[in-house]
């Protein structure tokens, strides 16, 4: 395991000279978009302008407006490299001249239409190799793409759209790039199309008229929202390797496997696994929805193999075909997949060995380059076999109805047309009917347009057929005229009814694409975490109209358990375990779920490559079980806040390092601070002292008591500053701890007057202890220490002869010691911050490191106190500590003999 | 005041800091002392044994060993009055070596004055005070034999606790007696740890004593430490 996890020496080395040549190189930045139109280069082009209006040196290499004004208009300002004139064939082309670039050497180029093919005998024969020029000489590079130019992505296009794309742009030079996805939702680009604004070469306009599609739109609109998405996990990737965390795939292999109710699917879903393993590759787990509803148990069983894949490590996709072999191609070519795994048919059931035998033989036919594994199935243990499928009714009963109700209509119409032409409206009748079997099969599903063909059938036979008012048919023409009438109906309404599925199956997709489109957007400019949770919250309660809570990784690395407050739902105690169960195995929890069901809402863990950062729980609204898709895309929703959660804690780690940094501009600060207090009466013993030694002074003795009198001061002030920073490096250590004795309150102010006799004796000392006061349980030599602090301050920061009035009195249960002066009194402003270290006054005198205070806050805190200042009415400052006053024993009282 | 001796007295200084037993010597020598010095604990006790002291200013934090323990061993052959040095946050050190039979202490840093007049005081102890004399000092008068106490003239009633109380310190005039000194000596050995007590009835007794009991100046408490009878 350990030798797993070494990091390949080459890729090391190929992470850090990716990092290096980062450093050294230009940036790149593509912006991307699904197809010509959607305004990449309008969008690059006020990249540009913003740019430059930033000061950055812009020059535009090579732009292509087609023409259009708005984007005309944003080229005004920048300066352009006249293009390259090239002679070919006789025709003068332009081409965007390099070198001419690569002399100008600006902070950023604007190259447009990345693909491009040079005109033969330029220096590079693709555009791309200009652009690799251009940042390996340093130079950032705005650049503009369609996403079906990726190398990597031809095949789908071809697959999508029937037509080869010849500019391709391979995927090594993407790699580097920073990508923008320029998104237009199709029809708009339709619109815009229709309205002319997409400009389109001649040569190429069939080709394109077939190209946009919506149908083509949206599915190159989901491939470039991958690629971008994909382009992410590559940054992931080299972050990965970089910091040596063993990456996710080596080989270029990509499994798929087919999942479905069937008892045998999870046997196959540990297979591929296996196989996966062994491949060291990623897989995918793919179910393919059909027209037929699952029955609730069918529903479960499915539901549970594909949470089996998901823990298991597989990407799980669903998607909707009526057929399941060309669903299972479609996801495989999409997804690059090089391998499929297919049972086995089994032999127990003929109609198992039609059915399977029938899926393999056209993936067999159909699959191409894809490779096949075929696999023995075996005979679950204890599920029943799925001979019994039971399918919830497609259609409701409603439907039903609705449609013999159009049927019922089309009778009464038809003898209205047979009244009118004299009953000779047979024929006539029948197209009516089938009208009345088609349009309703728009509506509703296969059973009642079944239902419909086959009683139109017999009504139309019935009252219209000659014989009429009887089913029998005499003449041959009628039998096959009725013959042909069942099998148009039932043929049209089926038809009419898949489109109606398909309609509905694409409609949920793009719904999907835009609920995670619109994620993606609405997360990548959140700004922190708490914007992140807000964000995340309102797009859960858009896309499944549920509320939703947060639960987030606290520091030490637990989960909180209390939700973030832009949280909807509160987390019970019960609730927060299930929560906890899913940050701790990442594995969704909670309701729905195999793991802890009786939750009401599901927990999902916001997972990423380095662990939970989170779980979002969702409490969806009514019983229904969610569907496939909706689970798929509230996994989603998952794991693209875990990755904007992570990358935020990333950035948070980073300003943490920044804040360190500033910590210890502080302390320098505070040295320097402390360095002058220590040194100023250091400068004044060495002076004192130095004078004392000198023998010629006129008036020895004066001066000497003079100077010893300065001796005294200065040593005391430096005493004073050591037991300050004694005192705060004791109670930032956590060392304070406080031996609680009954005290006398007047009898502590009385020392700590004692003590600072001398510092208090230009002041007029007020003392208010009305007796009887209660004992308090402090420690003595502490609250001493916090008395001299105010005491001292008073003094200090006072005028002499002005009053410094001492109180001791009980106000609620409390006990208030105050210490109020007649001095200036403080700024409002600087009240907050009074007790803060290192905190002084604007404009304080000088002496004094801002401690004195903090240590008292500290000091009255160990003691289960608090302290507060306020400015006095009439003038001065006024600071009183509340000390908790704990009843006092009882004494006995004695009789004086 | 040393005039009239006919030796002069010898002190021994313990402590470890060089400026600290210059200073000291300086001192003590300007006011007729005889001084000895010793850098160490064991030192100490060499010097001790030999110079005979009359008193001994004994620093508490020592290299070699713990500054009670050279008390302890100190007291089993020596009487001689200890005067403790010691920093401020060492109340605990202090409050153990004058339980162990140091008879004052001295907060570093120290006012030379101060250190000389406990110094004074604890070898005028090294004397017991005769247990029926008059103590005086200031405004007040205490008959230890026929337990009567007079302020300004004036006879004061005592309780009975209050009494022990100010013998107590009376006996120790002008030194520091811990709380637990005075809690053992006045309540009992049961006693030690009810300071509530001592609080209570320290109030009761600077009410009847002092002038101004909420600015006493005999009954002195020493901070964490214990209490002084203030002498003239």
């Amino acid at each position: 395991m350990a030798e797993d996890n070494r990091p390949d020496p080459d890729a090391l080395l190929a992470a850090i000279q990716k990092s290096e040549a980062a450093t050294k190189r230009g940036r790149f930045k593509v912006f991307l978009g699904m197809a010509a139109g959607v305004g990449k280069t309008y969008s690059m082009l006020r990249a540009a302008q913003r740019a430059l209006r930033e000061g950055v040196d812009v020059v535009v290499g090579y732009v292509e407006t087609h023409g259009r004004k708005e984007t005309e208009a944003l080229v005004t300002g920048l300066p352009i490299i006249p293009r390259r004139k090239v002679d070919y064939r006789g025709v003068t082309l332009e081409e965007m001249d390099l070198d001419a670039l690569l002399a100008r050497h600006p902070q950023l180029a604007i190259v447009d239409e990345l693909p491009h093919t040079n005109v033969p005998g330029s220096r590079h024969a693709k555009r791309y190799q200009d652009v690799v020029e251009l940042l390996d000489a340093g130079i950032d590079v705005y650049t503009t793409m369609n996403v079906q130019h990726a190398e990597s992505r031809v095949d789908t296009v071809r697959q999508i759209t029937g037509s080869t794309v010849q500019e391709t742009v391979p995927d090594s030079v993407l790699d580097e790039a920073e990508m923008e996805l320029i998104d237009l939702p199709p029809e708009d680009l339709l619109k815009r199309l229709d309205e002319g604004k997409v400009y389109m070469p001649e040569r190429a306009e069939l080709a394109m008229m077939n190209f946009f599609r919506e149908g083509n739109l949206n599915a190159l609109r989901e491939m470039a929202l991958r690629l971008a998405a994909d382009h992410v996990g590559q940054e992931v990737h080299d972050y990965l390797q970089a910091m040596q965390i063993s990456g996710p795939w080596k080989s270029g292999h990509r499994l798929l496997v087919g999942v479905s109710a069937s008892p045998y699917s999870p046997h196959m879903i540990r297979w591929t696994r296996r196989l996966a393993d062994s491949f060291d590759c990623p897989w995918i787990a793919v179910h393919v929805e059909r027209p037929r509803p699952l029955g609730t148990e069918l529903q479960e069983r499915l539901t549970k193999h594909l949470a089996l894949a998901r823990e298991l490590g597989a990407e799980i996709i669903t998607t909707a075909d009526t057929d399941v072999a060309r669903g299972i191609l479609r996801v495989a070519r999409q997804q690059n997949v090089t391998q499929i795994v297919v049972g086995k048919p089994g032999t127990d059931s003929a109609m198992a060995w039609f059915r399977g035998g029938r899926l393999l033989r056209r993936l067999v036919r159909q699959s191409g380059n894809i490779e096949l594994h075929v696999v023995r199935p075996e005979t679950p243990e204890r599920e029943a076999p799925a001979e019994g499928w039971t399918f919830a009714p497609e259609s409701s009963a409603g439907q039903y109805l609705a449609a013999l109700a159009a049927i019922v209509i089309c009778t009464g119409l038809n003898f209205l047309i047979d009244y009118l032409l004299g009953g000779d409206g047979g024929h006539a009748a029948a197209l009516i009917y089938l009208l009345g079997v088609v349009l309703p099969a728009f509506y509703v599903g296969r059973g009642p347009t079944l239902l419909n063909a086959t009683t139109s059938a017999l009504l139309w036979d019935y009252f219209f057929l000659p014989p009429r008012y009887t089913l029998c048919l005499t003449h041959f023409d009628d039998m096959m005229m009725f013959a042909m009438y069942f099998v148009v109906a039932v043929v049209l309404g089926q038809l009419a009814s898949r489109v109606r599925w398909q309609e509905r199956a694409e409609r949920r997709r793009e719904q999907r694409s835009t609920a995670l489109y619109i994620l993606t957007r609405d997360l990548a400019d959140a700004g922190d975490i708490d914007d992140v949770a807000q964000r995340l919250v309102r797009q859960v309660a858009q896309a499944f109209t549920a509320s939703s809570a947060i639960l987030l990784r606290e520091p030490a690395g637990g989960l909180a358990t209390t939700p973030h407050p832009a949280s909807t739902f509160t987390v019970s105690e019960k609730e927060q375990s299930v929560a906890a169960w899913a940050f701790r195995f990442g594995k969704a929890a909670g309701r729905f779920t195999d793991n802890l069901p009786f939750a009401s809402a599901i927990y999902l863990p916001l997972q990423t490559n380095r662990g939970a950062v989170g779980v979002l729980g969702v409490e969806l609204a009514g019983e229904q079980q969610p569907t496939l898709e909706q689970r798929d895309l509230l996994g989603a929703f998952a794991r693209q806040s875990a990755l904007v959660l992570d990358r935020l804690r990333l950035d948070g780690e980073a300003q943490k390092a920044q804040l360190v940094a500033e910590s210890e501009k502080l302390s320098k600060a505070l040295l320097n601070s402390i360095s002058h207090e220590l040194r100023t009466p250091i400068a004044a013993i060495t002076a004192a002292a130095a004078a004392l030694t000198e023998v010629n002074a006129p008036d020895p003795l004066r001066m000497h008591k003079t100077l010893a009198l300065e001796i005294q001061e200065s040593a005391a002030r430096l005493n004073r500053l050591v037991s300050n920073l004694l005192d705060m490096t004791r109670l930032e250590s956590g060392k304070v701890k406080p031996r609680l004795e009954w005290c006398d309150i007047t009898d502590l102010i009385n020392v700590a007057l004692r003590r600072n006799e001398r510092e208090l004796s230009k002041h007029h000392i007020i003392l208010s202890a009305p007796r009887p006061l209660p004992l308090v349980k402090i420690d003595f030599v502490l609250m001493e220490q916090v008395l001299n602090n105010l005491l001292l301050n008073a003094a200090a920061y006072t005028p002499a002869s002005t009053a410094v009035e001492i109180k001791a009195s009980v106000v609620n249960s409390e006990m208030a010691l105050s210490v109020a002066d007649r001095g200036p009194g403080l700024p409002e402003e600087s009240l907050p911050h009074l007790f803060e270290k290192f905190y002084r006054v604007p404009g304080a005198p000088a002496g004094g490191t801002g401690l004195g205070l903090s240590i008292v806050k500290g000091l009255v805190e160990a003691h289960g106190g608090h302290v507060d200042v306020q400015n006095r009415p009439g003038g001065g400052a006024e600071f009183t500590v509340w000390l908790p006053i704990v009843s006092s024993p009882e004494i006995a009282i004695e009789a004086a003999v | 005041m040393n005039e009239g001796e006919p030796h002069p007295p010898v002190v021994l200084i313990v402590d470890d800091e060089v400026q600290i037993r210059r200073l000291l010597r300086v001192t003590l020598e300007a006011h007729g002392y005889r001084v000895f010095e010793a850098a160490t604990g064991k030192e100490g006790l060499v010097e001790a044994a030999q110079r005979h002291p009359d008193a001994i200013v004994l620093d508490l934090g020592l290299p070699d060993m713990d500054g009670a323990e050279v008390l302890k061993r100190l007291r089993e052959w020596s009487q001689a009055p200890v005067l403790v040095l010691s920093v401020r946050e060492g109340e605990d050190d202090k409050v153990a070596a004058l339980d162990q039979g140091a008879d004052d202490y001295v907060t570093k840093p120290f006012s030379t004055v101060e250190l000389l007049a406990r110094l004074r005081v604890a070898r005028r102890h090294a004397q017991p005070i005769e247990e029926n004399s008059v103590f005086r000092t200031g405004r007040l008068e205490v008959d230890l034999a026929s337990r009567i106490v007079n302020v300004k003239g004036q006879e004061v009633k005592l309780t009975p606790t209050e009494y022990s109380l100010l013998r107590l310190l009376v006996r120790n005039a002008g030194k520091v007696v811990t709380h637990r000194q005075i809690l053992k000596e006045v309540w009992g050995p049961n006693s030690v740890e009810q300071t509530h007590y001592l609080r209570v009835y320290m109030a009761h007794l600077r009410d009847k004593i002092e002038a101004d009991p909420s600015r006493p100046e005999l009954l002195l408490t020493e901070a964490g430490v214990g209490y002084r009878l203030q002498t003239s």
